[in-house]
């Protein structure tokens, strides 16, 4: 008998006391909590959005559609990033700014050498305000999970308000499950020693969210 | 009203004052107390150390004893709890061990008639001010099975603010177990001195004069582990500072 | 020192049998040592307390945290009662996807399993993130033997590991050790098998986290081969969860070319939607955060994009057998968050190594016992490895009753009776060592339902009571090492009420007594 055989039977022996129970999946479970918690206007949201993840120390920018290649110009130069790794999708007009030499998301890149990039700026899938998280699903504005994960600085542009949900619930219903997915809550942090938390392990230390009005 | 005392074995043994106290303050209060003589035990020191069906017999006679009363009153928060949270499960696993319904179907009648003593006073009677007089420092130290099993909330506390001469001060780390247990004192006597310890010194950190519960057991171990530590906060249940007034006071 | 560590370390890994229950001591024994070590009660009261008051604080921000808890609690207890169902549907997802799906009926099985992909590749070294099941099986140990160096990524792990020391937390396995602690560890031992720690390391926890970054760094760049667990199993899209906080998770899911994970059969949920419930309650309970720097999902395979094999390596070790118990198998709701051990006064006081077990604390208490059964000293102590204060139940976030399955896993210490181990009915038999406390209980019940008795015990103990001492020789002196006894009344309350309340309304209580 195979080890998968042994298994299912344990578990079918395991609940032979339980009666037998029909209730379908949709019945069992109540789902009493809220789809999102308060009432509040877009614009509200995306003041939420932009205080929850600067609480959690991601540094927050906001701009519109014609002063964003200024900004992006601007962070990486303030940086002093001499390369920035940029995803095959990113709208080439948030590129108008004066960059630094730009790495292509290239198959062939090692991760030797994508260590080596200072900077990577992507779109996002969607950002949740009642946590200060935004999701990555490695579309073509955000690329490989690889990018957004070696170098240190990563500037990510959220489109306020479309890609704007309050709740996590709400995020769910957005995100497609057969890509793959990388939920990103201020940068990378360790509660390890002493239960403190402190910023900056072993993913980007820098988080620059830029939201980026649409109208 | 007529009730009926359920005072615990821990209680009619060791802390008779305690018992007094209740039928002093229930009667100042026009209730009419009776005290069945034939009550002993709920059962509880036998079904947390595992011993559920020996547990099972001394819930019955609990039942037979007190099952004509309309309330059944208990200084103890401990044995509440073993009454309306386990009693029913006590029922329920036998079922489930396919033996019927019938301890079941004889326990459920007393389950909403047993009362914990500060429950009785707020819920049933109604009163917070009881007219108790009690010129000290309080503190207040609300035990697991009243605070999470039972919910008393903030009864015992509002009960001691109406306490005249009374001053109540925050116990820092309330919240948390004094380290009793039952037979986890003697089972695992290290960490449980070491909470009592703990337990003891943020008692005094109030300057408080008088360490108070609504649970003997409880203080039974704090208070032995005050006599060790020898300090000057004295452990008393809250019924001999509600049942204590002017013209009667607690000595 | 600078200069990043080039090629394979002269030295490997350091690993630790694992926690292996017939040589360690019961819990009370393990527990004497802790509560009598002052370092690691301070480490420990000031961790334990900080997180508490943040938990709090990120409970209460949702004002529908017990509609949440619910509906986790109703997804699992659903999940576990259609479990088989759920099993076949997530193997086929996760085959379609493009992963491989493999069956463990216990530790030696899984360990054989990963260690034979891993041989398979051709690489001798892994990255792990660190995942429960993998320390619960010894998956380090039996790489070892193989030959294969495992890294563990994880800040505290990383910290246990080069102490060559045991976790302590589930959440935090490094609670133990406080920061001059861990600049001592990194100090002396990092150099030992990869680049060594900056000179002159400070003590300051951003200071510490760096030295980490740069140790594993360059393991993460040239690592092949990735081993993780999963927080989480969609059965109905074959996605897989990892949550965490400093990044080594997402290195150890992306840049490897074979990633295995080795998962917990209970960890499975029906669907996607399900996620909506745990991704609000489970950082809230175990790290106190709104969320968790980084959550990582994937569904199978990717092309172009993170590891191009993905193994799926599903273990029971035990959980069926927990499943077969009506009382203890909501323990399988478990998700690992830890927020029992923080609120926990024993654990705090006695420490996550007296549990003898990668699961420490309140769950584990409940867990161990029924995972690997009750007959060591350590897993028959564990079910009394608790005041049954209920903290643990009122954080849970899946609404375990730790404090009734404790008290279920007593009943069976002492009375024995049917189980099921390795899949087998088996009927146990009562454990050593409860024999006096058996007939004292036993004593105790007829007394009790004699109460002519009880009171002829009173009249003698109190007629005696100048005669008995303060302390008490014998068993008797685990109460009187450490507190004194209450002095006897002169008379009991029944003795009192007899005097004062003949002939009163009493009497068919009294008659009843004395017929007996």
């Amino acid at each position: 008998m195979s080890s998968r055989d042994v298994i299912l039977g344990r578990v079918r022996r395991a609940l032979a006391d339980v009666p037998d129970d029909d209730t379908p999946y949709e019945v069992a479970v109540q789902r009493g909590y809220r789809r999102a918690h308060g009432e509040r206007s877009i614009g509200e949201t995306v003041d939420l959005l932009a205080e929850n993840l600067a609480d959690y120390r991601a540094l927050v920018h906001r701009t519109d559609a014609a002063r964003l290649p200024g900004l992006l110009a601007r962070l990486l130069a303030g940086r002093g990033a001499r390369s920035v790794l940029v995803p095959p999708g990113l709208p080439a007009d948030w590129l108008a700014g004066e960059l630094p030499t730009r790495v292509a998301d290239d198959a062939e890149l090692t991760p030797h050498q994508l260590d080596r990039v200072d900077s990577v700026i992507t779109g996002c899938a969607v950002a949740i305000a009642e946590t200060g998280t935004i999701v990555l699903d490695a579309g073509p504005d955000q690329g490989r999970r690889r990018i957004t994960l070696v170098p240190d600085h990563h500037i990510c542009v959220v489109r306020v308000p479309g890609q704007v949900v309050s709740s996590v619930p709400e995020a769910l219903g957005r995100l497609d499950p057969a890509r793959p997915l990388t939920w990103i809550s201020g940068p990378s942090a360790t509660s390890d020693i002493e239960l403190d938390r402190v910023e900056g392990v072993h993913g980007p230390r820098t988080l620059e969210v830029v939201l980026t009005s649409e109208d | 009203m007529r009730v009926a005392l359920f005072l615990t074995c821990v209680n009619d043994t060791l802390y008779p004052d305690t018992g007094r106290a209740v039928v002093k303050l229930l009667t100042r209060l026009g209730v009419e107390v009776d005290f069945p003589m034939a009550q002993t035990c709920c059962g509880q020191a036998h079904y947390n150390t595992g011993y559920r069906h020996q547990a099972e017999p001394l819930a019955r006679h609990f039942s037979d004893v007190f099952k004509d009363y309309e309330a059944i009153v208990t200084p103890s928060g401990s044995c509440a709890a073993m009454v309306r949270e386990l009693y029913p499960r006590l029922g329920d696993r036998a079922r489930a061990e396919g033996r019927g319904t019938a301890l079941a179907e004889q326990l459920a009648p007393i389950v909403p008639r047993t009362h914990e003593l500060t429950e009785f006073l707020v819920d049933v009677l109604g009163v917070t001010d009881v007219g108790a007089y009690f010129p000290h420092t309080v503190t207040y130290h609300p035990t697991c099975h009243g605070l999470r099993a039972l919910g008393l909330g903030d009864r015992p506390r509002r009960l001691l603010s109406a306490v005249r001469g009374l001053d109540l001060v925050e116990l820092p780390g309330a919240e948390e177990c004094c380290g009793f247990g039952g037979t986890f004192a003697v089972k695992n006597s290290d960490v449980s001195a070491a909470m009592g310890t703990d337990k003891v010194r943020n008692a005094e950190s109030t300057g408080a004069e008088v360490l108070c519960a609504a649970d003997n057991s409880c203080l039974m171990h704090i208070g032995g582990t005050m006599a060790r530590l020898r300090t000057t906060v004295r452990p008393v249940h809250i019924a001999e500072i509600l049942a204590s007034t002017e013209e009667e006071p607690l000595t | 020192m600078s200069g990043t560590f080039i090629g394979m370390p002269a030295f490997s890994p350091p690993t630790l049998p694992a926690f292996s229950p017939p040589t360690l001591p019961a819990f009370p024994t393990a527990a004497k040592e802790a509560v009598r070590n002052p370092t690691l009660r301070r480490n420990l009261r000031y961790a334990t307390h900080t997180i508490r008051a943040k938990r709090a604080a990120a409970v209460s921000e949702l004002d529908d945290w017990a509609a949440l808890r619910e509906a986790g609690r109703q997804i699992k207890d659903h999940t576990l009662r259609h479990l088989d169902r759920y099993l076949l549907q997530l193997e086929e997802s996760v085959t379609a996807a493009g992963g491989v799906v493999h069956w463990a009926a216990d530790a030696d099985e899984a360990n054989r399993i990963v260690t034979g992909l891993v041989k398979a590749t051709g690489e001798s070294e892994v990255v792990k993130v660190k995942s429960m099941a993998t320390q619960e099986i010894g998956l380090n140990e039996a790489l070892a033997a193989e030959g294969i160096h495992a890294y563990e990524t994880d800040l505290a792990e990383l910290i246990v590991q080069l102490g060559r020391d045991r976790p302590s937390h589930i959440l935090v396995p490094a609670i133990h050790r406080n920061r001059g602690e861990i600049r001592d560890i990194f100090t002396h031992e990092m150099s030992e098998w990869g680049r060594p720690a900056p000179e002159g390391l400070s003590d300051t926890p951003a200071e510490l986290a760096e030295a980490a970054r740069l140790h594993l760094r360059e393991k993460f760049l040239r690592a092949k081969v990735g081993i993780s667990g999963a927080n989480f199993m969609v059965a109905e899209t074959g996605t897989l969860a990892v949550f965490e906080s400093e990044g080594n998770g997402r290195m150890c899911l992306t840049l490897p070319e074979t990633l295995i994970s080795v998962v917990g059969i209970e960890k499975l949920v029906p669907t996607w939607r399900d996620l909506e419930v745990f991704l609000q309650t489970l950082p809230r309970s175990s790290t106190a955060e709104r969320m968790n720097p980084y959550t990582s999902m994937w569904t199978g395979t990717t092309d172009d994009d993170g590891p191009r094999t993905f193994h799926l390596v599903l273990l029971d070790n035990g959980r069926t057998d927990t499943l077969a118990d009506r009382v203890g198998r909501q323990a399988l709701r478990c998700i690992r968050c830890s927020a029992c051990l923080n609120v926990c006064p024993v654990y705090e006081r006695a420490g996550g190594h007296a549990y003898g077990s990668v699961y420490p604390g309140p769950i584990g208490a409940i867990l161990s016992p029924q995972l690997r059964g009750t007959a060591s000293d350590i897993d028959a102590s564990l079910p009394y490895a608790s005041s049954l204060c209920g903290a643990c139940y009122e954080v849970c976030p899946v609404a375990i009753d730790i404090p009734e399955v404790l008290v279920h896993l007593r009943e069976r210490v002492v009375e024995g009776g049917p189980a099921v181990r390795q899949g087998a009915k088996v009927t146990l038999r009562p454990a050593r060592g409860h024999a006096a406390e058996r007939a004292a209980m036993r004593a105790a019940r007829w007394t009790f339902r004699h109460p002519g008795a009880l009171r002829a015990g009173q009249r003698l103990a109190s007629g005696t009571r100048r005669l008995v001492p303060r302390t008490l020789p014998g068993p008797g002196r685990a109460w009187s090492a450490t507190r004194d006894l209450p002095k006897l009344p002169p008379e009991p309350f029944r003795e009192w009420w007899r005097r004062t309340h003949r002939p009163g309304g009493q009497a068919p209580a009294d008659r009843q007594e004395d017929q007996r």
